[in-house]
């Protein structure tokens, strides 16, 4: 390893969804020379987004044309941005909130907004719609960091649940290092 | 005493079957001292099994009495297991953990919530002992260990928490 400090990209690409597009992607920058770290790629109705710190010794545009011959041949929209960034430095949630309800607009909003104001630092937020056409439900988990204290979060939920009629929970998270 | 290294993965030690203890004797005593300065000397960690000194014996040492938010809740303080077995179990909950022996990752694991364990002290001596919750999953942790199993080999996915088929091991 060298003592240079790594250099890094945000990857973003989002495209529709079709078989190949991580396999591909990956070789190219892998052939290109370029090397993964923390990523996050999912399907998110019918489209595909990933997101990929890349690490990579070259410039924004050479790396732009490592992955363009690719993102260009898959429908993928490519974007590309240097970052300042660190692995080996997660840090812990020791919260998990739950919600869930009827989906109507404004349920993430006004959730998080309360949170927020309760100290909830978010790490990690992911919601579906769920249900029929007809009745579609909301789902929503979200990992963080209780910063002003878990009891704050808890009167803020308790707020949420019914002022905008969601079910909601929050547990604490035992983290045990063994 | 000494404070001993802790190997991290890769290293095939992790991955192996640790062997039983057959012998109480000094060299035992003087090692389980050891283990138990390196697990003092460790982050934060509850528990600490031989096999993550490179130590392929079935010994664990559990203490979850120092953990900040488990102080109310029922649990047996500090605990020397040789050669430790549950004999019965119940209840399953995910939860988060994280190893020494891989450093700066943390996932969620399904764990029995209640277990009964059998286990003999440092003396040689058997216990059985009722478990739950934090102190129940540390143990299932470090037995775990002894088994060449890391809690990577368990993780569910953030996303879905399913059990996955014929896995129950």
């Amino acid at each position: 390893m060298s003592n240079e400090e790594p250099n890094w990209y945000m990857v973003t690409l989002i495209g529709k969804d079709r078989p190949g597009i991580v396999s591909h992607v990956t070789a190219a920058l892998y052939e290109g020379g370029g090397n993964l770290g923390e990523t996050s790629m999912m399907r998110l109705g019918g489209n595909f987004s990933i997101m990929m710190m890349v690490e990579f010794s070259g410039r924004k545009k050479e790396l732009h044309d490592v992955l363009c011959s690719v993102t260009d041949s898959m429908g993928l929209h490519l974007h590309i941005d240097k970052i300042d960034a660190k692995l080996h430095a997660h840090r812990i949630p020791d919260v998990r909130v739950s919600v869930y309800g009827a989906d109507r607009a404004g349920i993430v909003s006004k959730v998080t907004t309360t949170l927020a104001e309760a100290g909830l630092n978010i790490l990690d937020l992911e919601s579906d719609v769920a249900g029929g056409k007809d009745k579609p439900l909301y789902i929503m988990h979200i990992e963080g960091e209780a910063s002003e204290g878990v009891k704050a979060l808890e009167s803020a939920l308790q707020i949420v649940k019914e002022e905008d009629g969601v079910d909601a929970e929050l547990v604490e998270i035992d983290t045990l290092i063994g | 005493m000494t404070v001993l290294d802790i190997i991290t993965y890769p290293d095939a030690r992790l991955k192996q079957v640790a062997e039983e203890v057959t012998s109480f004797d000094s060299k035992l005593a003087e090692f389980i001292q050891n283990l138990e300065e390196t697990m003092a000397a460790g982050p934060a960690g509850v528990g600490i099994a031989a096999t993550q000194v490179g130590v392929m014996q079935r010994i664990v040492i559990v203490d979850v009495s120092n953990y900040p938010k488990i102080k109310k809740a029922k649990h047996h303080g500090h605990l020397i297991l040789v050669n430790p077995e549950i004999i019965d179990w119940q209840g399953m909950k995910k939860g988060r953990e994280g190893c020494m022996s891989v450093p700066d990752f943390t996932g969620n694991v399904i764990r029995a919530e209640n277990i009964v364990l059998k286990a003999l002290d440092e003396n040689g001596n058997e216990h059985q002992y009722e478990m739950e919750g934090f102190e129940a999953r540390a143990v299932q942790h470090e037995i775990d260990h002894l088994d060449g199993l890391l809690f990577l080999d368990r993780l569910v996915s953030r996303r879905n928490d399913l059990f996955t088929r014929n896995n129950y091991k």
